[in-house]
Formats: C-alpha cells, sequence, structure tokens
C-alpha cells in the first residue's frame, strides 16, 4: 500500500489505481451483461437490482441506525403506486414521478420514525408491521388505486427514448441501483452516516455529543422509506402491472431477511444478500421443474398435501437457509466475505 | 459577577419515587479551574452530570451555564452550548474506529446533511471539504492524547485504558468550554492514572478549560482539584480548598464511618 499523502485519500472511494481498474471493469460488465445474457435472466436481475435498493435502504435504517422496521413493503407499494399515478393522471415524466413518490415514501417514512422516538425493540416492530399492513389494506380498497384489482404501468419513455423490454429496463434500473449504492456509501462515510451509527452503538452518548435523536432517527426512517420508495416505482414497471397484494407484509419479512443474510450494517452485504436471496426466490419458484427432485416434491406434494402446497416447499427452503446461515454464520453472507477475504490473503498459514 | 460566572448549580433537587437522589445542592464553578465532586458510592455524583447535560430533568434549582439556566433543554441543545462529557461506564461507539467517534465529536461544528454527504464524489466538493477540514483538528487530539496506534482500530477491542482516553478525545474534539469527566481513571494502573493527570492539566493549560471532574482517586483529585465538593446521600457535606476538605471530620466520617460502627465490628 502506497503512502497517503492528505486526509482525502483516506475517505476516497477508489484511494488506488487497483481499486479504479475493477470499479471500470466492474461498469463494463455491468454495460455487457444485458447482451449476454437470456431475457428470463435480465428479468431476474432487474429483480435482484430492485431488491438491492431496498435492502441498502433498510441496512441503513436496521444495520447502521439500529432502528427495525417491518413495514418496508408499505414504502415500496407508495413508490410504487405514486409513480404510476402521477404519471398516467398528472403526466409527469418518468424520473420526475419517481423522485416526487420517493419523497412521499420518504415522507411517510418520517411519520412512522416519531413513534420510533419513544418505541424500541419489538414494539416498534410491531408499529411498523401495522403500517405496512395498513398501507397494503388503504390501497385495496380506495378505488384512485385500483382497488383490488390493481394498476397498469404506464408506458415508459426517458427523453427520446423509448423503454419497453427487459433488456432496456436493465439499463435504468440498473443505473439507479448504481447510483443509489454509491450514494449509500458517501452517507455512511460522512457526519450523517455517522450519527445514524452513533445512535445504533450508544444512543445516550451520541445525544451529549450534540446528535439531535429526534431529527436523526425519523432521518434514518425517511432515507430508508425513500429509497423503498425509488425501488417500488421501478418495479411498476418491471411487473408492468400492481395490485395490492404484490406488496403484503410477507415481503416486508422478505426484505428483512436479505438485509440480514447479507449482513447488518454492511452496504457490501447488503448487495450480496438481495441477489443470492432474489436469485433463491425466484429459482425456488419453479421447483418442480428440477431434474429428478421436482417429481419428488411434486409428489410428495400431492401425497401429503394438495397440490397448492407445493409452493409451500419453496418457502420452507427459503426459511430453513436463513435458519442455517444466520445460525452458522451471524454476520451474514458479509462475514462468508470477509473470512474468505482473509483466508486468501493469509494463506497458506 | 456574570461575566466571571461560567457555570453554577443552585438547589439542585432531583427526586426518584421516595428518594432524593440530589438534594439542594448548589456550587460555583470559576472559569479555568477544575473543580471536583467526591463522596461515597450513590452519593448522587453522577446524577448531577446526568441533570447538567438533559439526561435527567431535575425537580427543582437551576444550572446557570454562561448566564443562562440550561435546565429542561435536550442533552443536544445543551452539548452545542459548549458541554462535552465522558462516562463513568465507558459509552463509546464501539462498532466505530477511533477516529470516527473522534470525527463524532465533531458533529456539531460539521455541516454535511444527507445531500451533500450522499454526493460527494470529488475532493472539491462540500462534503470532502468539510471532512477534510475536521479531519486536521482530530489529528490535533490524536497527537494531543497519543492515540496513532488506535487511529484506525474498532474500538470495541482496545484496552480499557485507550478507550477512557478516546473518550476524553471525543469530549475535546467537542471544543467544549465545559467538560465533565465522570471518574476518568477508573480501571486504569497507576502508570495510566499519572499520564491522565499529565493530561487534564495540560488540557487544562492549553486549551483553557474549565473541568468538572467525578474521581475516586483521592491523591488524583488532591493533586488537581482547585476546589472540592463532598456529597453524601444527595446532600452536600462540605466545599472548600483540597487540604481544607481532607481535614473535615464529616468527611472522615463520610469515607471511614463512625467511630461507634467500627467499634462494634472490632
Amino acid at each position: 500500500m502506497d503512502m497517503k499523502r492528505d486526509y482525502y485519500e483516506d475517505i476516497q472511494l477508489l484511494n488506488s489505481k487497483i481499486l479504479w481498474f475493477w470499479f471500470i471493469m466492474l461498469i463494463a460488465s455491468l454495460a455487457t451483461l444485458p447482451f449476454l445474457l437470456p431475457n428470463y435472466h435480465i428479468y431476474m436481475v432487474n429483480y435482484m437490482a430492485i431488491n438491492v435498493i431496498v435492502t441498502v435502504g433498510l441496512n441503513i435504517l436496521v444495520g447502521y441506525t439500529g432502528q427495525i422496521s417491518l413495514g418496508h413493503a408499505g414504502f415500496f407499494a407508495i413508490g410504487a403506486y405514486g409513480t404510476v399515478l402521477l404519471m398516467t393522471n398528472l403526466h409527469f415524466p418518468f424520473l420526475l414521478a419517481l423522485v416526487c413518490s420517493a419523497l412521499i415514501a420518504a415522507f411517510f417514512g418520517f411519520i412512522l420514525g416519531l413513534p420510533a422516538l419513544r418505541l424500541e425493540g419489538p414494539y416498534l416492530a410491531i408499529a411498523t408491521l401495522g403500517f405496512g399492513m395498513a398501507i397494503t389494506q388503504v390501497i385495496g380498497r380506495w378505488q384512485v388505486f385500483g382497488g383490488r384489482m390493481g394498476l397498469e404501468a404506464p408506458d415508459l419513455s426517458l427523453g427520446p427514448f423509448v423503454i419497453d423490454t427487459d433488456r432496456q429496463l436493465y439499463f435504468v434500473i440498473v443505473t439507479i441501483a448504481f447510483l443509489l449504492i454509491l450514494a449509500a456509501r458517501n452517507m455512511m462515510k460522512t457526519r450523517v452516516g455517522r450519527a445514524f451509527i452513533a445512535i445504533r452503538d450508544s444512543d445516550i452518548a451520541a445525544e451529549t455529543m450534540g446528535v439531535n435523536l429526534t431529527l436523526y432517527k425519523t432521518l434514518a426512517f425517511a432515507v430508508s422509506a425513500f429509497y423503498a420508495g425509488v425501488a417500488g416505482g421501478l418495479m411498476a414497471f418491471l411487473l408492468g402491472f400492481i395490485n395490492p397484494s404484490s406488496f403484503n407484509f410477507i415481503l416486508s419479512i422478505y426484505f428483512l431477511a436479505f438485509v440480514i443474510v447479507g449482513g447488518l450494517g454492511s452496504i457490501f452485504g447488503s448487495i450480496m444478500g438481495a441477489v443470492v436471496m432474489t436469485w433463491l426466490l425466484l429459482t425456488l419458484d419453479k421447483v418442480q421443474e428440477l431434474p429428478y427432485l421436482g417429481a419428488v416434491l411434486v409428489s410428495f406434494s400431492e401425497r401429503w398435501m394438495n397440490l397448492a402446497g407445493l409452493p409451500n416447499i419453496a418457502s420452507i427452503i427459503f426459511g430453513l437457509i436463513i435458519i442455517l446461515l444466520v445460525v452458522f454464520e451471524p454476520l451474514g453472507l458479509y462475514g462468508f466475505w470477509i473470512r474468505t477475504k482473509i483466508y486468501w490473503k493469509t494463506w497458506p498459514f | 459577577m456574570t461575566n466571571n460566572n461560567l457555570f453554577s448549580v443552585d438547589q439542585l433537587t432531583i427526586k426518584f419515587g421516595g428518594l432524593t437522589a440530589v438534594d439542594r445542592v448548589s456550587f460555583r464553578v470559576e472559569p479555568g479551574s477544575i473543580f471536583s465532586i467526591i463522596g461515597p458510592n450513590g452519593a448522587g455524583k453522577t446524577t448531577i452530570f446526568n441533570c447538567i447535560n438533559g439526561l435527567y430533568k431535575p425537580d427543582a434549582g437551576s444550572i446557570i451555564f454562561k448566564g443562562e439556566d440550561i435546565v429542561g433543554q435536550k442533552p443536544h441543545r445543551i452539548a452545542r452550548k459548549g458541554i462535552a462529557r465522558t462516562f463513568q461506564n465507558i459509552e463509546l461507539f464501539s462498532r466505530m474506529t477511533t477516529m470516527e467517534n473522534l470525527m463524532l465529536g465533531r458533529h456539531i461544528h460539521m455541516k454535511t446533511n444527507v445531500w451533500t454527504g450522499a454526493t460527494f464524489f470529488r475532493r472539491g466538493s462540500k462534503a470532502a471539504q468539510d471532512e477534510i477540514k475536521h479531519r486536521e483538528r482530530v489529528e490535533k487530539i490524536i497527537d494531543l492524547l497519543d492515540l496513532q496506534s488506535a487511529r484506525n482500530q474498532f474500538v470495541g477491542g482496545l484496552p480499557y485504558g485507550t478507550q477512557k482516553l478516546i473518550e476524553l478525545g471525543r469530549a475535546l474534539a467537542l471544543e467544549p468550554e465545559l467538560l465533565l469527566l465522570d471518574e476518568p481513571s477508573a480501571g486504569m494502573n497507576s502508570e495510566e492514572k499519572q499520564d491522565l493527570v499529565f493530561w487534564i492539566k495540560d488540557i487544562q493549560d492549553e486549551l483553557g478549560l474549565t473541568i468538572l471532574l467525578i474521581e475516586h482517586d483521592m491523591k488524583m483529585v488532591m493533586d488537581i482539584s482547585d476546589l472540592i465538593l463532598v456529597i453524601n446521600f444527595g446532600k452536600p457535606i462540605t466545599e472548600g480548598k483540597p487540604e481544607e476538605v481532607q481535614r473535615h471530620p464529616e468527611v472522615l466520617k463520610a469515607y471511614l464511618g463512625e467511630d461507634e460502627v467500627i467499634d462494634q465490628s472490632a
């Protein structure tokens, strides 16, 4: 490692030539990826990128600030419905609608952050759970939101570009995800992020050092909700169609699972968690298509459950993997990554 | 009078249920002096600190800092006015590095917000400039307290004495006018204690701080205090210079017990 000459090099994202090289390689491979993958896989990568956005945002709240939210599907829904409605009813351009609905989600996040000033742990979990479920109920019953029938996403265009395939959508989603990840990293390295972490580690000390707890706790909720809002807005276009059941409270649990599987308080962990778990979820959905095992599971399901019980097998496997991961690697995939890195650095010892 | 009066506490009283933890305590601290509060365990020393900080709201009395009553204000407001503290049981941000802990001490002096923080990509960006400027200040404190070796380590795994010092450094990073030290030498060995005495005097001389100290190590208290307040069961017993306090009969009683008690147990 070369000597550092000033303080900026200490906080720089890419502080060596090697890192610059990998950074450019990463961008290049992300840019060529959609031309190499078949359509379904592009859809899957888009799905992953959206979940990465939510997970990074949720990790800011849960992993960095030490709060909890079981209601993130609510913010996700606000983002999705907000974007679609602003575009169809008020004819906002896509990006403006996306930012506006994410800001609306952030505002709701701020509101939900207020009880967090008094509630902790399980109590806060229940309060946020209630919020998430209330949002689903409201959009399910209100005609503006299409009720149970849902809403169709409008045609998407960015300036002169019309975006109507998953491959085109890929560039929109991955670019936004990329920028939001960098933004999160920057935020966590500077004053606001430090205040979040300080609140997690010792709120009393943070307070006596001049951190306004009210402001920063609600801010953490707002930032986290903003991320979920953006992701929701993008999801509307990936699915092409949204209805209340796309945003049920199980989704909130999944988001939290992504964070924990990835590793609390790590942005890189969030990316790994979201990518791996999304892959798993989408793959387990088609469990009956697996060679041999699929047939066995189908006959097991027919013998012991009804055929509709088959999706449950996906849930069971999903749950089992979470339990095993948390038991054997409490730091999540990030912990696994750290250990691998240390192993290679110190190899062959 | 007012310009000479940096900090004073008047008739401070706080009750927890039926227990009066602090009972009509009054004192005045001269600017630039070291004022110590001593007393047996449970005497209410830390409770006084918590009232000053705004962590507890006293039931009666006033706390005047720079001519303003700060009772009832929120802790972060009080910190902004220039009061910093350390804790009896270390309250560091354990999963942050030493550097980051001290940088958090600069929180009230920094300007970066969510937007400027998230968008810092260049050396010239506001957040980067803010970071660089305040890192320079923090480096000075790291030099002052000899913390270079711990600079980039997570504080949770550092030795106890080092953690105590980092807490002191974090409080200094806030650039307070009044520094509250709650048992800074607890858990330190005698060598570390000597260093600490040296540093506290150094801080007082160089930075011109006013220091309010809670300490159990009598040698240290007698060495560095300008004035000492003794309290027991929340009530003030006496106040005076170290040599006066040492000879005070009530103080001896509070610390060593009464003659009859000793006779009975003997």
